[in-house]
């Protein structure tokens, strides 16, 4: 009885093994992007005879470690990602045999700071960010002290008493990087002596020190001012609402979609609205990109027809239903870029 | 005698004893009461805020299906039938309603009154009947979720109209549907009976409920009878010696490691080495079956301690092989024991999400799976999804989603007592 039972199981195993070939697409990647590419997903499946794509929400990182681990119906075709790849991840990808990858620019996603309409609105600048959340601030040139500030109107005058409560993402988010680069940085980088790092500066004796500028830049302060609320952004949104003396860190999909709950403060005199972040004025943005396997097409069936409909301007242009889930388009030159990218299937350059 | 037992400081210690023991009765009490009131807190938050989920708005569309539309005309057969523009007609026919509505903004807002699940209700409609091609027909259509929301009181009239996702115009058009009794909540069939969506108004959890349902039946094929073998055999036959106690350490260990290892393991083992499909329900419950196994295998050994030694002496003491005195005596008294264990074990695989992650079943699958091996997701999975949406109207579906995986519990331990009722012998 035994022996039959470990027969059957290996019989079972070895049958769905041998069933290799797939017709249906499937995606992994970004969280940030899974709203787009499932809204694409589910339109391409409904509007063709192909099935509707698989899409995993595996975060940016892991999606392209299972797009690059190989070649095969085993392996995923399409990887989102709410950061470009790096150029460890192309090796990688080289290495398991994939060399030839498209590289598909989706739009744009800004990053607010909200707090609940009960307060008032916050004009913040990137410096004051950096300020309020970093680990360490500079004191004078050259010199590093444990944050000392504790509310808001230590970091700027301007700004009102408010004990620093900032409710944020955890380190493994895509969010949370993008933000410590493009508002904790953006801020530090005011200073000068902590700019000259990055690239050395003869004239003011600054040794070149991309580790430490990075240190410096993107260490969140962990006495309790920053809290890290967890990948869930619907949960930010309900703890402001609580706590209407507390900001939170999240998408503009978010802000959009909770417009009667939040507000998104200003930064650098900009609001974040659809306008700011389209044309680029809003600050805190970062571009969404997905990321194709050339050896797929033409084995898994629909991958380009899956690539035209997520690029084409009823889904990602100005009016494209896209923009109702809170994707900020591309401005005309580099959707016509796009445009070509995708019908060439131009292979992806670093 | 008793009488005597009063006299002297002896009463006074008995009140010490009475009032400790009165002390702990209350305690207990209070503990219960308070697990009471957690749980009835929790599920009036999750009844309360998923009720709402089970009716769906719809409006009442004429729509008139010309046979020009049609290729075939009034013949049309399925594909031609396909081929069609329903989006175009459904947006005709709600502009024949408003004709005032002139101005490219407008005619954008009015199309956004009905969900864009609409034109694919007329298409399964007219595929259902295509003898109507050519006719007028009057259809309910789904709501977008924002009319949906603003009816169930969710997006408040009041507010500033520049902060509402419902325009002013929009309002007056609802105002007037509404007049004509074509605007009202309908139950929503396709909650449980069609697959995840991206609009909340077409979302299902069917899919993750044949997921789940998938998932559960593999985990039980595979740890309920090696679970069981594994224990009668620790239990009755293996030798006491150090590899045996070994053994037994390792499993209670493994009971221990937290689930997302066991998905790791799946991950290497069953994806990697044996090339089984991603995100399939097949390898979810392999792995959960993996996760299940140690709970399965110690409390079947629990019970199968607790039979009495003399039932299986009798047995073998007439003449009973140890085989037969086990698979005849000892099991069928052992086995209410471990039907709770394996139950309390698949309770747990059934609320897992962490080690499904691995394998790809935290996954946005509309079609609904068929077999074991098509892509599917779990209900777990399903909550966990859906409470990241940013649409306001997915918040009750999750709660819905959350009743429904607590049914599927309900049901799992309803099984339990009654199987072990029937099971439980006296002796």
């Amino acid at each position: 009885m035994f022996k039959k039972t470990i027969l059957m199981a290996a019989a079972l195993i070895a049958t769905v093994s041998m069933a290799q070939a797939r017709d249906q697409i499937k995606v992994v990647g970004s969280s940030t992007v899974y709203p787009f590419a499932t809204t694409v997903a589910e339109k391409f499946g409904k509007s063709t005879s192909f099935k509707t794509p698989v899409v995993e929400s595996t975060g940016s990182g892991g999606g392209l470690k299972l797009f690059c681990a190989g070649v095969g119906v085993n392996h995923p075709d399409i990887t989102n990602a709410s950061r470009r790849i790096k150029k460890k991840e192309v090796a990688l990808c080289a290495k398991n045999g994939i060399k030839d990858i498209v590289e598909v620019k989706v739009g744009y996603d800004g990053i607010v700071m909200a707090n609940s309409k009960q307060s008032e609105v916050f004009k913040l600048t990137r410096k004051d960010i950096f300020l309020a959340l970093a680990k360490d601030v500079p004191a004078g040139e050259g010199k590093l002290v444990p944050n000392p500030n504790k509310t808001w109107k230590d970091v700027n005058s301007s700004l009102p008493a408010i004990k620093i409560e900032v409710l944020g993402p955890p380190p493994t988010s895509g969010t949370r990087d993008a933000f410590a680069e493009l508002a904790m940085e953006g801020g530090c980088k005011k200073f000068k002596w902590i700019k000259a790092m990055k690239k050395g500066d003869k004239k003011l004796g600054i040794k070149k020190d991309k580790k430490a500028y990075k240190k410096i830049c993107h260490t969140v302060r962990e006495d309790g001012a920053y809290i890290e609320a967890g990948e869930n952004d619907n949960m930010i949104i309900g703890k402001l609402e609580a706590n209407p003396k507390a900001l939170g860190i999240f998408g503009y999909s978010f802000l959009d979609q909770n417009a009667d709950k939040v507000q998104g403060s200003t930064i650098e005199g900009k609001e974040p609205t659809f306008e700011a972040i389209a044309d680029g004025k809003y600050p805190v943005s970062r571009p969404l990109y997905f990321y194709v396997k050339k050896a797929h097409i033409g084995v898994v069936p629909g991958i380009e027809e899956f690539m035209n409909e997520f690029a084409a301007e009823k889904a990602s242009g100005p009016d494209g239903y896209l923009t109702d889930k809170g994707l900020i388009p591309m401005g005309d030159t580099e959707r016509a870029d796009r445009k070509k990218a995708v019908s060439t299937l131009a292979n992806l350059k670093m | 005698m008793t009488e005597l037992a009063f006299k002297g400081p002896e009463p006074d210690q008995l009140r010490r004893r009475h009032r400790a023991e009165k002390r702990f009765r209350l305690i207990a009490l209070l503990s219960v009461w308070l697990g009471l009131a957690f749980l009835s807190v929790l599920f009036v938050i999750v009844v309360t805020s998923g009720a709402d989920a089970v009716r769906q708005t719809k409006i009442l569309l004429n729509i008139s299906l010309d046979s020009s539309e049609f290729e075939g005309g009034k013949g049309s057969g399925l594909a031609q039938i396909r081929k069609a523009n329903f989006e175009g007609l459904v947006k005709r026919s709600i502009r024949n309603d408003f004709p005032r509505a002139k101005s490219r903004k407008q005619k954008r807002e009015l199309a956004k009154l009905v969900s864009s699940g609409a034109a694919y209700e007329v298409r399964e409609f007219v595929e259902a009947n295509p003898e109507k091609i050519g006719e007028s027909i009057d259809i309910w259509v789904t709501a977008s979720d924002d009319v949906d929301m603003l009816l169930k009181g969710k997006l408040k009239r009041n507010m500033p109209a520049d902060i509402r996702q419902i325009s002013d115009q929009q309002l007056i058009w609802l105002d007037q549907l509404q007049a004509e009794d074509r605007l009202e909540t309908q139950f929503n069939w396709t909650l449980f009976t069609k697959g995840d969506s991206r609009e909340p108004e077409q979302a299902g959890i069917a899919g993750a409920m044949i997921g789940s349902l998938y998932s559960v039946l593999v985990c039980l094929l595979i740890s309920f009878p090696l679970g069981v073998l594994a224990s009668i055999y620790l239990e009755s036959f293996a030798p006491k010696n150090g590899w045996t106690s070994f053994l037994e350490v390792n499993i209670n260990n493994l009971a221990a490691v937290p689930s997302i290892v066991f998905g790791l393991l799946g991950l290497a083992v069953f994806l990697n080495f044996f090339q089984l499909p991603r995100s399939a329900p097949l390898v979810g419950g392999m792995v959960l079956a993996l996760m299940t196994l140690p709970t399965i295998i110690i409390a079947g050994r629990a019970a199968i301690q607790s039979v009495p030694p003399s039932i299986k002496e009798a047995a073998l003491a007439v003449g009973a092989s140890p085989i037969q005195a086990v698979f005849h005596h000892v099991l069928p008294l052992a086995m209410p024991g471990i039907l709770t264990g394996t139950i309390i074990g698949t309770a747990r695989a059934l609320g897992e999400t962490a080690p499904l992650l691995m394998i790809g079943m935290v996954a946005f699958v509309v079609d609904l799976p068929v077999t074991f091996t098509d892509p599917a997701t779990a209900l777990p999975v399903q909550v966990y999804l859906w409470s990241d949406m940013p649409e306001r109207a997915f918040a009750e579906r999750t709660s819905a989603a959350i009743l429904v995986l607590l049914a599927f519990v309900g049901a799992l331990n309803l099984t339990a007592v009654i199987l072990r009722n029937k099971f439980e012998t006296r002796y």
